[in-house]
């Protein structure tokens, strides 16, 4: 596997405040990478010092086999970014910053940049300071998918488009993963990461908590399961990795009603246990729910935020 | 019945509505006037200390009325140094200061208050911060109404200054009343007519170009009026705010009566812009924008072709601006003799500025070097773009592109070298041609004074080398910097002399 980006132990302060405290990152070359975090936690400055616009304190980065800020250069006419607050010239039309970026890269495809003006719905002929901040937005985003690079980074590139639009993003993003383009998404949306990305690295005040493909986090987390019963299930209570456990018994109540319904969440290690009690019980039906990635993501800021409370 | 009742429940919204729409500005003036705590104060200072101070050294300079008599016999002689100060009535120190800053501070007073009205309002509006304003309970007209306020608040005490500090050298109450009300009332009809350019263009910049390019046109029609010497065009000066000033006569008769123009027109023009406000959407201009090309230039495809891109409006002004500025200062330069009758101080002061031996030679050359160090000015401000687009995070897109960092800062180092010697070389051949023509022969002076406006390149360059310098070293200061290395040559170029 040939890494795209490689960064480890990464640190960069900012006078007494630290941004960046070890921090790693591993995108593969062709793969559609999510960058999660809260605000504040440091992806931006991550992004930046890959951009070689900043130079970190520690740690090493190499991106695209080369050194961010020594071979800045030649390897940005290989990668195209995308901000997460566009300013642009206010005098310049988004047709102008469009081909101006994209020619400062190295090149653009014209029958890409068209098409993409007409899937975002955007007038290329308006002043940049007449543009919300979502059309700015796609300004940047079409001179970055149009431009000839193996690498995007976008940083919270949809913050401010609409859900429609969203759509048309995520499809774009589909195409570039199917034409075999490496893209490192900056994000907060876990819904947006969750669908299109296949590993994600969640970060945490300056270093990474957790890095892998959303399967090797799922194992992880609990599953949670709702069951309707023939019979009231057999020492469901008494099972280590089963939490939350709710039973509610309606034996008695009539012959054509459940007997019981269960609700509960399962470690998913334990989850053929608890499913050969509750088959043992009769199920009526089942209904189980992979963890989602909102899950993931409060677990790991939800002590954050309790010790936060308790100071 | 209903329909008799109507109109007078209409007219009773109509005025409720009126009076709530300057709702909130209280507050808002309070907050303009912290915003303007410091700028504010500076324009009143500087352009009260330019009247009193010219004052002050004529009378030092022009101590008997022999000597006043020449230098004015030498003035009104000359119909370029008329249109360049405006008319001159009588042969006092008040009226020699008149023309000498006259319409100068009045210039002045009405670039503080275009600026003044545009900041609060169309600024605002096009930043998005009105929005935000808008939707709390501050009335519509409120901004509006803020920013005339205070213009007429800052023109209010500047007439008052200027009039304190003229009487406190000595010279008559009566004409330094005139004077403070004539510049103050010019400074109050721009404010009207910034007001009107806001309702007019949806951007800041468009506004103050409508307005300034108004506030120019009345010193060209002041200038006309002025050169026509009690000939036939001698009525232009009562068509322009800037004429105004100099109809006034302050020290030379003083015509009160004359005051009701500016006042009047202010008025007038500020009720149009409050007409034109409360008819338009917020954020639209009444003047649509256009749409530009859907696809850049073939050429914009370096950071050098964009700094061009990005520069070139401000250097074809400056170009303009220095043409019109070498032709004004060499259409006067061979009367220059005349104009300064037997003040000796300012013989002196111009030969140890210029250092040359000919007195026209000598004037030229101050003159060359005020253009170089106003040029240093121009190339200051095109490299310190370096710091904003820093700032503003615009630099960002262009360095994460294929742009060497090196090549991004150069690109605007090679604007400010290149423009400034374009700016030079058209104030040179401005003065060249207009001093040729009225006496030296345009053949000889073109390429000479072409040398001399070149000859001060190597020094602006170097000056913007610097403030390059400074932004790589220290960003944080390098707007404080370059603006001060500016002031310190300014200083020393004193100094030498």
């Amino acid at each position: 596997m040939t890494e795209a980006i490689a960064v480890s132990g990464l640190r960069k302060s900012y006078g007494r405040a630290v941004a960046l405290d070890g921090l790693d990152l591993s995108v593969a070359q062709g793969e559609v990478h999510g960058f999660l975090g809260p605000n504040g936690s440091g992806k931006t400055t991550t992004i930046r010092i890959l951009l070689g616009l900043l130079r970190a304190d520690g740690g090493t980065a190499r991106l695209l086999g080369g050194d961010p800020w020594r071979e800045a250069t030649a390897v940005h006419r290989r990668l195209a970014y995308v901000p997460g607050d566009v300013t642009l010239w206010p005098n310049f039309t988004g047709g102008e910053v469009i081909d101006l970026l994209g020619r400062l890269r190295g090149g653009l495809d014209a029958k890409r940049r068209a098409s993409l003006l007409e899937r975002f719905e955007l007038d290329p002929t308006k002043k940049a300071r007449a543009y919300s901040k979502g059309n700015r937005q796609k300004v940047a985003l079409i001179s970055a998918l149009a431009s000839d690079v193996e690498l995007l980074i976008l940083d919270e590139p949809t913050s401010g488009l609409d859900p429609l639009m969203e759509a048309t993003f995520r499809d774009c993003v589909e195409e570039e993963r199917h034409s075999g383009r490496t893209i490192l998404l900056s994000s907060h949306i876990l819904s947006e990461v969750e669908t299109l990305c296949e590993r994600v690295t969640i970060i945490r005040a300056g270093r990474t908590v957790e890095s892998g493909t959303l399967a090797e986090m799922r194992h992880l987390t609990r599953t949670s399961i709702a069951a309707d019963l023939t019979r009231h299930p057999a020492g469901l209570d008494q099972l280590p990795g089963v939490h939350d456990l709710d039973v509610q018994d309606f034996s008695g109540t009539g012959a054509a009603a459940p007997g019981a319904r269960v609700r509960c969440e399962v470690d998913t290690g334990k989850l053929g246990e608890v499913l050969r009690r509750l088959t043992e019980a009769g199920v009526l039906s089942l209904v189980s729910q992979p963890p989602t990635l909102e899950e993931l993501f409060l677990r790991h800021y939800a002590g954050d935020a309790r010790s936060g409370d308790a100071t | 019945m209903t329909a008799a009742a109507a109109p007078g429940a209409r007219g009773g919204t109509g005025l409720r509505a009126r009076a709530g729409s300057l709702a909130g500005s209280g507050v808002l003036a309070r907050l303009a006037a912290r915003r303007d705590r410091v700028m504010l104060p500076a324009w009143i200072y500087v352009v009260t200390i330019l009247v009193v101070s010219t004052g002050y050294s004529f009378k030092g300079l022009y101590k008997t009325p022999a000597s006043r008599a020449a230098i004015a016999a030498g003035i009104g002689h000359d119909a370029a140094t008329l249109a360049l100060g405006g008319p001159l009535y009588g042969t006092s120190i008040g009226a020699l200061t008149v023309y000498k800053v006259g319409a100068g501070s009045a210039l002045a007073a009405g670039l503080m208050s275009i600026f003044l009205v545009i900041r609060h309002t169309r600024a605002d509006e096009e930043a998005g911060r009105l929005e935000l304003v808008g939707s709390t309970a501050v009335g519509r007209g409120a901004p509006l109404a803020v920013g005339l306020l205070l213009a007429a608040l800052a023109n209010g005490v500047l007439a008052l200054l200027i009039f304190a500090g003229q009487a406190a050298i000595g010279l008559p109450a009566g004409g330094s009343a005139a004077l403070g009300l004539a510049i103050g009332s010019c400074g109050l009809c721009f404010a009207a007519v910034a007001a009107v350019a806001a309702q007019l263009s949806a951007t800041a910049r468009g506004a103050r170009g409508i307005a300034i390019g108004v506030l120019v046109a009345s010193y060209l029609v002041m200038s006309a009026g002025a050169a026509a010497r009690g000939g036939g065009l001698r009525w232009l000066l009562w068509l322009s705010p800037i004429g105004w000033v100099t109809q006034i006569r302050a020290y030379a008769g003083d015509d009160w009566p004359a005051l009701l123009l500016p006042v009047a027109a202010a008025a007038v023009v500020a009720a149009a812009a409050v007409a034109l406000a409360g008819r338009r959407d917020l954020g639209a201009g009444l003047v649509p924008p256009r749409p530009g090309p859907a696809r850049a230039a073939r050429s914009l495809r370096s950071p050098l072709a964009l700094a061009w891109r990005l520069q070139r409006a401000g250097l074809l002004a400056w170009t303009a601006g220095a043409l019109v500025y070498g032709a004004a200062f060499g259409s006067i330069a061979h009367n220059i003799g005349s104009l300064l009758g037997s003040g000796a101080h300012v013989k002196n002061a111009i030969t140890r500025l210029g250092g040359q031996s000919s007195l026209t030679d000598a004037y030229l050359a101050a003159t060359m070097s005020i253009v170089g160090l106003v040029v240093t000015g121009y190339a200051i401000s095109v490299v310190l773009r370096l710091r904003s687009d820093e700032t503003t995070q615009r630099a960002e897109p262009v360095l994460a592109t294929a742009t060497r960092r090196a090549s991004w800062g150069e690109s605007y180092l090679a604007v400010a070298a290149g423009g400034s010697a374009v700016v030079l070389a058209a104030a040179g051949l401005g003065s060249g041609l207009a001093y040729g023509l009225r006496g030296g022969g345009a053949g000889t002076e073109v390429p000479r004074l072409l040398g001399a406006a070149l000859a001060q390149w190597p020094a602006v360059v170097v000056l913007a080398g610097v403030a390059v310098l400074l932004f790589g070293l220290v960003p944080e200061f390098c707007v404080a910097g370059g603006w001060s290395a500016l002031g310190l040559a300014a200083l020393r170029r004193r100094d030498i002399g």
